[in-house]
């Protein structure tokens, strides 16, 4: 039984790593780059919610406050494509990386100077509820984190494989000259991109802060999602729930049948062994590169 | 503009093109030595700390910016340079010299370790591979409290050098020529590594390691020996770093660190030696000149100063934005642009270090 309740709770946690390693997969599967600052979208997502919610601060209804931070972060993942990375396009891979790595420090900054730097609750309608399940409690909040994830991945792999859409960006990433002269409008598609991984990640954040508090550091949970998109294959959507699922398991077990230290260690530790034995992630979609 | 008129194939390959450039440097290396009596003790800790940080560039540059191999992880390299240093000397009572090459050769050998799984990685899943080593660091040095001390941290024992002790407090001038001896002899050695067949074969891997390969390049030996040779000098950084901080525990060497030695050198330049000690200049000037410029507003508002949490990184990251969009090629690409033009004057035109763009292929074939 106690096994069950870590299992659970792991999930609620696995789902919500999930969710930004689906922002990486997202990205990276229609332009090829990695965004390093999903964490700190996510983080941001979550401080706009409160913002919106919280009596404290504006006080809309709870879900006026998540509609409006959905909106917010796809309009600001669509503006940081926009006027940030669309004039890198054609440079290296490294550049990208490095640009999202400085605007992640950015936007903390920006969330420390507007939010302060203690930790702040989002106000959910769910929060505190219990239900009772044979001796198993499930919170309302760990509840929401699964459905909301699950359903969300879903709509995700059918949008990718089924829509023309999702198909377009696929091949955009696939081969951007090539989809170009398809009639593919790619950096169109690049900017959609951006804003639907916007999007991912205030749902992400709002799943995060109604289980808990958040500070502008929370953005660093992005580096244990990542461990997360690797552990799954880069380039997979059901990749990135599974590592995400992997690692919210590895947690609480590491950390009650180890020791408090190894959990820290622990899903990176996982990371490693399957970078070593299958260097692209466990739902690989990588044959040798051709010239 | 100078023309080098090359009557022979060693031309092409020494250490300085024409005598006026030796000169230049030789004024340099002359300024550089004479520091200590021209700047008071605060500026001269400063110009220390820009040198240990120059030294760490020197090493990840060599790895990303002429082999092409991105590491997110290599404050875990200066904290094994730091913590192999401190406990050489601590524990086996070995004398600084001796222990300070051997932590640089111990790193080198750990960064090859950890390049014979990476091997099989490129690009991306290197870079978060290293990250992840990084974050790993922290966690590594408090379960190795036997060793490290763990959160309590370590004091750098004394150094003595042929009975002179070198104390960064008691001595600076001392502590920054040790560090400056140790900065030039890298690049000596770095430049030399450029000239000779390892260094062209570290960039011929950069640009496409399937044509390196054609020409005879054994990527892995060569992506091995870049990573050695990195982690080797960014070890040694490391070792004076914990002489300079003069303690210091899991929470020195932090991911934050990895991150700030990668933008450095894209702010100073990918791909020149140069390049790493720009960096590491506006690394050491920028959080100096927050705080002037902190403090004057503050006094012009007339308030007391205030902390703001997280401005440097913020700003750092938007000197880095700007960098990325309007000079990829960082200060040095600036300042060589800039030289061309007034050599070439009036025939220098915006297009000379124009680009190829690469429009991507996806790695992933189904």
């Amino acid at each position: 039984m106690e096994n069950l309740q870590l299992a659970v709770s792991g999930l609620a946690n696995g789902c919500i790593y999930g969710l930004i390693a689906l922002g990486f997969v997202l990205i990276y599967k229609a332009t090829e780059q990695v965004n390093f600052a999903q964490g700190d979208l996510m983080m941001l997502g979550a401080f706009i919610a409160l913002a919106l919610g919280n009596d404290s601060h504006i006080g809309a209804p709870f879900w006026v406050a998540c509609a409006g931070a959905v909106l917010a972060m796809a309009a600001l993942g669509w503006s940081l494509e926009r006027v940030v990375l669309r004039p890198i396009l054609g440079q290296p891979q490294i550049a990208a990386m490095i640009l999202t790595i400085a605007l992640g420090f950015v936007l903390r900054f920006v969330a420390g100077a507007i939010w302060g730097h203690d930790p702040l609750a989002l106000e959910t309608p769910i929060a505190g509820a219990n239900f009772s399940l044979g001796g198993l409690i499930l919170g309302a909040d760990e509840i929401a984190a699964i459905v909301v994830t699950l359903l969300l991945t879903g709509l995700l792999f059918a949008f990718f494989s089924r829509t023309r859409l999702g198909v377009a960006m696929q091949a955009s990433s696939q081969n951007q000259l090539a989809a170009y002269y398809m009639g593919i409008p790619v950096k169109r598609v690049h900017g959609l991109t951006w804003a639907l991984a916007g999007a991912t990640a205030a749902v992400a954040g709002i799943l995060f802060a109604s289980k808990g508090s958040i500070d502008p550091g929370t953005g660093f949970l992005g580096i244990k999602a990542f461990a997360a998109a690797v552990i799954g294959g880069f380039g997979s959507l059901p990749g990135a729930l599974a590592g995400g699922l992997i690692v919210g398991l590895i947690e609480p077990f590491a950390s009650r049948y180890i020791s408090a230290g190894y959990a820290q260690i622990a899903p990176y530790a996982v990371m490693i062994l399957v970078l070593v034995v299958r260097p692209h992630g466990i739902f690989a979609q990588v044959s040798a590169k051709k010239v | 503009m100078r023309v080098h008129f090359k009557t022979g194939y060693d031309h092409d390959i020494r250490l300085f093109p024409d005598a006026r450039e030796a000169l230049r440097y030789a004024a340099l290396l002359a300024v550089a030595i004479a520091l200590p009596v021209l700047l008071d003790d605060f500026l001269l800790g400063e110009a220390t700390n820009v040198l240990i940080w120059a030294i760490a560039g020197m090493g990840l540059m060599l790895l990303t910016g002429h082999a092409g191999q991105p590491s997110l992880g290599h404050a875990a390299f200066l904290a094994a340079g730091c913590y192999a240093n401190a406990i050489l000397m601590d524990r086996f009572g070995l004398p600084f010299l001796a222990s300070f090459a051997l932590a640089g050769i111990l790193t080198g050998l750990i960064g090859v370790l950890i390049a014979i799984p990476a091997l099989r990685l490129h690009g991306i899943y290197l870079a978060i591979a290293t990250l992840a080593l990084s974050i790993l660091t922290e966690d590594i040095v408090v379960l190795a409290e036997p060793w490290t001390g763990g959160v309590a941290g370590m004091t750098a024992p004394p150094i003595s050098i042929a009975g002179v002790e070198v104390d960064r407090l008691a001595s600076p001038d001392l502590f920054y020529w040790l560090c400056l001896a140790v900065a030039v002899l890298v690049t000596l050695g770095y430049r030399n590594i450029l000239r000779a067949p390892l260094g062209r074969a570290f960039v011929s891997i950069r640009d496409s390691e399937i044509s390196a390969q054609a020409m005879g390049v054994d990527p892995a030996r060569t992506k091995a020996a870049a990573f050695g040779l990195s982690c080797m000098t960014t070890g040694w950084a490391g070792a004076l770093m914990g002489h300079f901080f003069f303690t210091f525990n899991h929470e020195v060497f932090t991911v934050v660190i990895s991150i700030q030695l990668l933008l450095m050198i894209v702010i100073g330049g990918l791909g020149s030696i140069h390049g790493a000690y720009y960096g590491a200049a506006v690394v050491g000037i920028v959080p100096q000149a927050i705080n002037l410029a902190r403090d004057a507003v503050a006094g012009a508002l007339g308030g007391g100063a205030v902390a703001i949490p997280g401005l440097e990184t913020g700003i750092f990251g938007l000197i880095l934005i700007v960098f990325i969009l309007f000079e990829p090629l960082g200060i040095h690409g600036r300042l060589v642009k800039w030289r061309l033009y007034f050599e070439l004057f009036p025939f220098y035109r915006r297009d000379m270090f124009r680009r190829q763009r690469s429009y991507l292929k996806t790695e992933r074939l189904r």
